[in-house]
């Protein structure tokens, strides 16, 4: 590869150099299908693809927030316990409090969008490392959902357009055949807005400064932990929206739920090609990482892998993806 | 959608036919697959429910999977198992819900393809499964506590260490044991209720502060597997003798009523789970008619009998 320029030009470079990131990650991923296909003729079913699309999109959304914190080079390990604390927070306005439906969804959008504001105000400000800021606050979310919902799950009986948010298909309606559900809807177009922000707006512009250098950055006269604070809020708000997703599919708040997946997302991040060093990467890489894991662990469950082999052949791919991705880059 | 369901109709009417032409019903068991879908995995009280299954799918000469997720409290990755099997089309399924109200729209959806489901461990909150296996932890925490009464000599101090306050088994066996203690022996009293998660560090802790409140204590119910080891630790840290009745096994457990460290406990009968949810499954495939609920029983074993081979046979390690 011929760009070398990477640091001077973070955008420009980005753009070739990702194309074919893309374009090996999506190989990858028709690769993973077409073998699925032949091992099995159950996997190319229109409810398995669905039952993968669905599997796909709370992962998608956090692995989404992932993006941009990664990006900046920094980490968000809240993510999983973030999610499951604003599905909690809907359960406490629509369930206790019988508040009406739009309420229930702008607090759960609220609720994530301060603990981002939290997160990021810990790094920036009191200049807690990263990895650090939000390891304690997945602790004390993972804790204030079990508080706050009595240890119980919050069920949504008394709501019952909630669970349309993830269940019901839109799509379905319009086109019989293709029962595609709301949740994967959702997906899409927040991955081609999050790709809009990324790409075209000042957020996504200091998104990429900050992770090629921040000093830099700082010198040229810019707030520096204003944008920071920013882009955890920006980010805490859309696992708010992975909080309605799940605690929709599942017409249930599950306070226990949601330590782990913060890796899943990490995963699909990584997969896709952003570099954990930041300054690089796309939204469109975190959504074809995220289809591969659930892809992957679709496929091996369809063939009836033995389950402990599947966790084995699964990290495995993780490992191999990123080096593929690395030999990619240094040639 | 529509298309498929035809197609797979026409195959059950298919291999329907082609069985009742010439093969008998051997070949049509060879056909069929039964996956499971479990609460866990990894613990060794899933792993003995999958050795009978497994012993079951042999015997009846049909195809099972067995999986769950990591952890109890993955509600969303035992949604998306089942899912996946579903996608298989099975002839029938195996099904331990986490959360069985989660579950509802997928067991529809079997059900709308002439799939039984047949729920193990813990019921579903529906009327869709044709039957469900399960211990009757109500009964079996019950028999807990008469062997308690027995041994502490119908009067004295009792606690229990519980796994959850939330669960339908730690309801039932808490249950279980403090009705027949109020029902049965009026000179027994419970002072404490106390719940360490199954955990087997967190019960040690719990047991050593019920211990410590209470020094006349007599002896302790733990109420699943970690409990009742964090109920050993505790006494053995703490060098009290009480009576000690724990719950399943698992090779702590049995090492432990081995050495009378533990009095005995209840076991349920994992391995029979397994294989009476396959057999249930292919009764329910022929249509023969199924009971509600199958108990898959429970045994007292204590020192005397853990080397009976009927009991040996049910205790894993």
């Amino acid at each position: 590869m011929s760009e070398s320029t990477t640091q001077q030009k973070p955008k420009r470079a980005l753009f070739s150099s990702n194309t074919r990131q893309k374009l090996l990650a999506f190989a990858s991923l028709i690769g993973l299908m077409v073998f699925f296909s032949l091992a099995s003729p159950s996997f190319m079913q229109t409810d398995n693809i669905v039952g993968i699309l669905q599997a796909t999109a709370v992962n998608g959304v956090l692995a989404i927030a992932c993006t941009f914190v990664i990006i900046t080079s920094g980490i968000d390990l809240s993510v999983g316990t973030l999610m499951t604390f604003c599905s909690v927070m809907a359960g406490v306005f629509l369930t206790y409090w019988g508040l009406p439906f739009y309420v229930g969804v702008l607090a759960a959008i609220f609720f994530g969008a301060l603990s981002g504001f939290i997160s990021g105000t810990l790094i920036a400000k009191l200049k807690i490392p990263p990895f650090i800021a939000t390891l304690g606050m997945m602790l004390v979310l993972k804790g204030l959902a079990l508080v706050i919902s009595g240890t119980k799950p919050i069920y949504f009986n008394d709501t019952p357009e909630f669970t349309s948010i993830s269940q019901e298909s839109l799509i379905g309606y319009l086109l019989p055949d293709l029962p595609i559900p709301n949740a994967v809807l959702i997906l899409f177009v927040m991955a081609v807005g999050a790709s809009l922000i990324l790409n075209k707006t000042v957020l996504g512009n200091y998104t990429f400064a900050l992770g090629s250098n921040e000093e830099a950055v700082r010198l040229s006269g810019v707030n520096v932990d204003r944008w920071k604070i920013v882009i955890y809020t920006f980010a805490g708000a859309i696992c708010g929206i992975a909080g309605l997703l799940i605690a929709s599919r599942l017409n249930s708040a599950q306070p226990s739920l949601g330590q782990g997946y913060e890796l899943d997302a990490i995963a699909a991040v990584v997969i896709g090609g952003t570099s954990l060093s930041g300054g690089t990467g796309t939204i469109l890489g975190t959504i074809i990482g995220a289809f591969i894991i659930s892809v992957l662990t679709n496929g091996l469950r369809i063939m009836s892998v033995a389950q402990e082999w599947q966790t084995v052949v699964t990290g495995a791919i993780i490992i191999l993806a990123v080096f593929a991705d690395n030999m990619r880059k240094s040639k | 959608m529509v298309l498929h369901r035809k197609l797979l109709s026409l195959a059950v009417g298919l291999g329907f036919g082609l069985s009742v032409g010439f093969a008998g019903t051997a070949s049509a068991a060879d056909d069929m697959y039964i996956p499971l879908v479990s609460k866990g995995f990894q613990h060794q009280f899933w792993q003995a429910v999958k050795a009978g299954a497994e012993q079951a799918a042999k015997d009846l000469k049909v195809k099972i999977t067995f999986e769950g997720p990591e952890s109890e409290s993955m509600v969303d990755k035992q949604i998306d198992m089942l899912s996946a099997a579903l996608a298989k089309k099975p002839t029938a399924i195996g099904f331990a819900a986490l959360d069985s109200k989660a579950a509802i729209p997928l067991l529809k959806k079997a059900q709308a393809s002439k799939i039984p489901v047949i729920a193990f461990d813990s019921g579903v909150d529906s009327d869709i499964p044709v039957t469900t296996t399960t211990t009757d932890n109500v009964a079996a925490a019950g028999l807990a506590a008469d062997k308690m009464a027995e041994l502490i000599g119908k009067a004295g101090e009792v606690a229990l260490v519980v796994h959850d306050q939330t669960s339908r088994t730690g309801i039932d066996r808490r249950d279980g044991f403090l009705n027949r203690m109020k029902s049965t022996y009026p000179n027994i009293k419970i002072v404490s209720v106390q719940y360490g998660g199954g955990d087997q560090l967190k019960s040690t802790e719990i047991t050593k502060a019920i211990l410590q409140a209470n020094p006349n204590i007599k002896g302790i119910f733990g109420a699943n597997e970690g409990s009742a080891i964090g109920v050993l630790n505790a006494a053995r840290e703490m060098k009290r003798k009480i009576v000690i009745i724990g719950y399943d096994s698992g090779t702590q457990q049995k090492a432990a009523v081995a050495d009378g460290s533990m009095a005995g406990a209840i076991t349920q009968n994992p391995v029979g789970m397994g294989y009476k949810t396959v057999e249930a499954a292919v009764k329910a495939i022929k249509g023969e008619k199924l009971p509600k609920v199958i108990d898959t029983g429970f045994y007292w074993w204590d020192k005397s009998n853990m080397n009976d081979p009927k009991i040996a046979a049910v205790l894993y390690d």
